[in-house]
């Protein structure tokens, strides 16, 4: 034993343990680190309604007051304030909001929403956002990281091939993280309140010594440093949260504490690491165990048990990157995807949610609608009633929670998964994913087309053959070159992905993150497909209808000429889901063929909910009669205005695209307006609870739900790729609004929101 | 004639001509038989034509010309899409198990749909072989045309009750409102679900007098389960437009969230449920 642990302390620490953990019903938890297990043994089901929960105190309006007022500067600028310290977790001295009033400590520096830099990520970027905010780069730092350390960014590019370069360049490969930090990696935070530091120290030393009879190869090598590197971290998290007067070496011993201490591991992982998704796992079950627990000491009163997780979330909406203009544009504002997986089902058939999944819910209430945190909705038909409609009403109510299948991703992955992003999914501590941005699909069916040339640039972006011969489309055909075409498009995708993935592990490790995993994890590559209701549109226009092409002077292929109807994804018509299915099978198939990284498991998203515009202003006029420059549909979502029989028509056809074959997710985003759900109040809450019992009852992955506001349908008039399948129903009538004109459309909002 | 396939239309817009192609004796044949139909549209996910979430199919075909349609372009018969029986039920078929989970069914409106009254006897024994809960959204004026055996698979009626006084409903509808009461008394006498619906058009269909009637009407029927206060809207004007007809009603203005709450008064003081 290489334990340096006196005999003493370790009484005093068992003792510690003991007491924190007073009255939990013991289990394999207590021999190992298995949250799930705690979780099991300890958590108390809740079956009611809403009417226990408690309202915001005036101590968290008043926090929340100032915060709104640094909001409104932070608006205006762009950015409140930059930290040019290079970060780390214990770059910053402890910051408040207002030290006396916050119940739960710890920002990101030592002042609200001011920014840190994470060089290691990429310094470019960094470099390009303080420009554009107005500020000068430290020379020192510049030097650091011109000079003397090298990061992921660099790295990168020193191993790109020139086909990778060809593709990001040309926008058929996009979003990929090189740049900055990869994100969409959950640390279990739990663990630290549960165990508190010391203890999963010893269980790194552990894993760690276990390498020691390992043959020194490149990959044991690897894990061994990274082992010592997550101890490192370890270790700074503890003298983080000490620099906040908090111990938490050992376990937690109230709700107050094991809030604080999940935040402050949270916290960690959010001063070091700019991910794309730096999502929170599924921690409100797990918290719940200790609320309980302290109201049934009276301890607590209700009200404070809401204090404490609306002071969690205040802290969790102020989660700040630095990050460019050009980013933003991409991910459409400024989203740090601060995800919380809510509810869902247990593996005995106990349903997991608990008094504290509502506490969450009822933070939109207290502090007014927020994107972030990202609250989830694992959503199965079996999950109790006053919670189903409770989330259907805070879904009405607020638009900011979305819904996803607990009874696909339980099966998939075990009763104790969490979404990273927006739909990933993954085991708590036991899994992680490597996430790969997106292939445009679309611009791989014209590249097909034109024999590997991009048909904006004209340039020879894939290897050369030949192109579409003659005035029309013949369908076989054109699958044949497209098959092609994603064979080539998988080989490059998959190597970027690698080369992206090691110098990321290289250069700006997770050591935070991964700390707070089991050693050795399942590891997914996540790749993504982004066109997907283009290329089955498109396709099915060739199959179903004649498609003339159209080439310009350097005989490219531009432009499409269509006779005939044909069949649109999204109206549950097989003749074109079944193109889509198709789409997405084959694409992963050939993804598989490409040996990963790590032999990370390959997976795949439809998902781009926000880049859809990006990517389809860089991509050409497509078959199906989208215009060059026109935004795709979000995720797995139909194109705008094309699905035309309802939701049910339009969901029923997304929803059979296989999961096996995009276990990464499949998105499907639904807009509705108030009344589209139904004429009264509890009506709606009664139909939306229906549509999601349906929709996940079945193969449903995702959903969306947006109800609109007055703003936001004017919003649509002029985006509306924002606002898919917006239908205005009233009695006896229906209309869908992207295709109206615009006089009929300002008729529609003068009517929906009469009143 | 080849069937046109169903899910390939995209229905809401204006519609017509869809159905000119069918010869007339077709048209005759399908109309007699009830084998097939002439649809304007389908939707799936609605709230807002009887209980839960629906699919709604409207006819085309309408006898009645009211001032305030929002959907002139459902008058004429071959304005419609043809389709047969067969593609209609396969079609509502392919939602039953999520209309059942979702509390809802399938409402036939229109047009009006006893227009094609075979189609939707039809349509609605099959919905029910299935176990669908059906809803026929009628004026009610060719309501004798259903036995009462037939009125036995019509799970609720939602029946427009457009005007009460006589002269001023044949303004509105040009036509008499004495076969829409009888058929509401009927449908009373055999015990069957009714909702009532009733548009509010200010300074057209607002008159205390008759709303207080319509009430009384409907409380004293006994089985009217909920009244639907339909707020006039101009979102069918394009059509009017587009269709080159001329509408009454373009300068008139919806009515307030005020007078819609008085009229559901005027409803509630006859002891029923309306919204």
């Amino acid at each position: 034993m290489s334990s340096t642990t006196s005999p003493d302390t370790k009484t005093a620490k068992a003792a510690q343990a003991a007491s924190a953990w007073r009255g939990f019903r013991g289990g394999l938890w207590q021999k190992r680190i298995d949250v799930r297990d705690f979780i099991q043994q300890t958590y108390t089901p809740y079956g009611g309604d809403e009417s226990f929960l408690a309202p915001a105190t005036a101590r968290t309006l008043g926090i929340w007051a100032k915060l709104n007022d640094l909001f409104v500067e932070e608006r205006r600028k762009g950015v409140l304030d930059v930290s040019q310290v290079p970060t780390s977790i214990t770059a910053h001295g402890p910051g408040y909001i207002d030290k006396d009033n916050e119940i739960i400590v710890g920002l990101q520096t030592e002042a609200p929403l001011k920014r840190a830099i994470m060089p290691n990520g990429g310094f470019r970027m960094i470099l390009g956002a303080l420009k554009t905010y107005g500020y000068t780069p430290d020379p020192h730092v510049v030097e650091a990281f011109t000079k003397y350390r090298k990061t992921h960014n660099d790295a990168v590019f020193d191993a790109y091939t020139a086909d990778i370069r060809r593709c990001r360049s040309s926008h058929i490969l996009t979003g990929l993280p090189d740049a900055y930090g990869r994100g969409r990696i959950i640390g279990d935070y739990r663990r630290v309140a549960l165990y508190g530091v010391d203890r999963l120290i010893e269980r790194k030393k552990q894993e760690k010594e276990e390498l020691d009879g390992q043959h020194s190869t490149d990959a044991i090598i690897r894990d061994r440093e990274e082992l010592s590197e997550q101890i490192r971290a370890l270790a700074e998290l503890k003298e983080m949260a000490a620099k906040y007067g908090c111990d938490i070496s050992g376990p937690a011993g109230s709700a107050r504490e094991a809030v604080q201490w999940l935040y402050f591991a949270y916290l960690a992982a959010v001063k070091e690491q700019n991910g794309a998704a730096m999502s929170l796992g599924r921690t409100s079950t797990f918290l719940d165990v200790y609320f309980e627990r302290d109201l049934a000491e009276g301890l607590i009163t209700e009200s404070q048990a809401q204090e404490i997780v609306d002071d969690f979330v205040i802290k969790l909406r102020i989660v700040r990157f630095l990050r460019t203009p050009e980013y933003d544009e991409l991910f459409a504002g400024d989203p740090t995807w601060v995800t919380e997986s809510i509810g869902g089902m247990g593996d005995d058939g106990r349903s997991l949610v608990t008094k504290t999944s509502f506490r969450l819910l009822q933070t939109l209430y207290n502090l007014g609608p927020a994107p972030e945190p990202n609250l989830t909705i694992w959503y199965s038909p079996r999950l109790p009633d006053g919670f189903r409609r409770f989330a259907s009403k805070v879904a009405i109510d607020t638009s900011s929670i979305q819904f996803e299948s607990d009874e696909i991703m339980r099966s998939a992955w075990g009763d104790d998964g969490a979404i990273a992003c927006c739909v990933s999914p993954m085991l708590m501590g036991r899994q992680m994913q490597f996430f790969g941005a997106r292939a445009n699909l679309a611009k791989c069916l014209l590249y097909a087309i034109n024999g590997g040339r991009d048909e904006i640039s004209g340039d020879q972006v894939a290897p050369a053959f030949e192109p579409v011969k003659g005035d029309t489309l013949d369908f076989d055909d054109v699958v044949a070159r497209l098959e092609r075409m994603m064979d080539w498009l998988a080989g490059v995708y998959v190597n970027a992905m690698n080369v992206i993935h090691y110098m990321h592990d290289k250069y700006a490790y997770e050591r935070i993150e991964m700390a707070l995993h089991d050693y050795a994890p399942v590891r997914t590559m996540a790749f993504g497909m982004a066109g997907l209701s283009v290329v089955a549109d498109s396709l099915s226009a060739i199959k179903h209808a004649q498609v003339h092409v159209v080439r310009d002077e350097r005989g490219l292929v531009t432009d499409y000429r269509t006779e005939g109807e044909f069949p649109v994804f999204g109206n549950n018509d097989n003749r074109v889901d079944h193109l889509a299915s198709w789409a997405v099978s084959t694409f992963m198939g050939k993804l598989r063929k490409h040996p990963t990284y790590r032999n990370a498991l390959h997976t795949q998203s439809i998902l781009t909910i926000t880049s859809n515009v990006v990517y389809g202003k860089a991509t050409g006029n497509t078959p199906d009669g989208r215009r060059k420059g026109e935004p795709f549909a979000p995720g797995a979502n139909p194109m705008h205005g094309r699905d035309t029989h309802g939701l049910q028509a339009s969901a029923a056809s997304v929803a059979k695209i296989p999961y096996r074959d995009a276990a990464d997710g499949i998105s499907l985003t639904a807009s509705l307006v108030p009344g589209g759900l139904g004429r009264v109040a509890e009506d709606r809450v009664t139909n939306l609870r229906g549509m999601l019992d349906a929709f996940f009852g079945s193969t449903g992955y995702h959903m969306n739900v947006n109800v609109l506001n007055r703003e936001m349908l004017v919003d649509a008039m002029d985006h509306p790729e924002k606002y898919p399948h917006l239908t205005i129903r009233v009695s006896g009538y229906a209309v869908n609004f992207v295709r109206l004109s615009r006089e009929q459309q300002m008729d529609v909002i003068n009517r929906t929101f009469h009143g | 004639m080849a069937p046109t396939p169903l899910a390939a239309k995209s229905p809401y817009e204006l519609r017509v001509h869809l159905g000119r192609g069918v010869p007339e004796t077709d048209v005759r044949t399908a109309l007699a038989t009830g084998d097939m139909g002439f649809l304007h549209s389908f939707t799936t996910g609605s709230t807002v034509d009887g209980p839960g979430v629906r699919v709604v199919a409207w006819t085309a075909g309408c006898m009645w010309r009211c001032l305030y349609c929002h959907n002139p372009d459902t008058w004429t018969l071959t304005n419609g899409i043809p389709v047969t029986l067969a593609q209609a039920a396969e079609e509502l078929g392919r939602y039953r198990h999520g209309l059942k989970t979702m509390g809802g069914g399938f409402t036939l409106s229109g047009g009006e749909a006893l227009m094609q009254d075979r189609f939707a006897v039809k349509l609605f024994a099959a919905a029910k072989a299935m176990g669908i809960h059906t809803a026929l959204d009628t004026n009610g004026y060719l309501g004798s045309r259903l036995s009462d055996a037939e009125l036995q698979t019509i799970d609720l009626v939602l029946l427009d009750l457009k005007g009460w006084d006589p002269e001023r409903h044949r303004h509105l509808t040009g036509m008499d409102v004495a076969p829409t009461l009888e058929f509401a008394r009927r449908l009373a006498a055999l015990g069957r679900p009714i909702w009532v619906r009733f548009v509010l058009v200010p300074g057209l269909t607002d008159d205390p007098a008759d709303v207080d009637a319509i009430a009384r009407f409907a409380a004293g029927l006994g089985t009217v389960r909920r009244v639907d206060v339909l707020p006039f809207h101009q979102m069918g004007r394009f059509k009017w437009k587009e269709l080159g007809l001329d509408y009454a009603l373009d300068h008139v203005e919806p009515p307030s969230a005020e007078q819609v709450a008085r009229t559901c008064a005027a409803f509630h003081a006859a002891g029923l449920e309306a919204y």
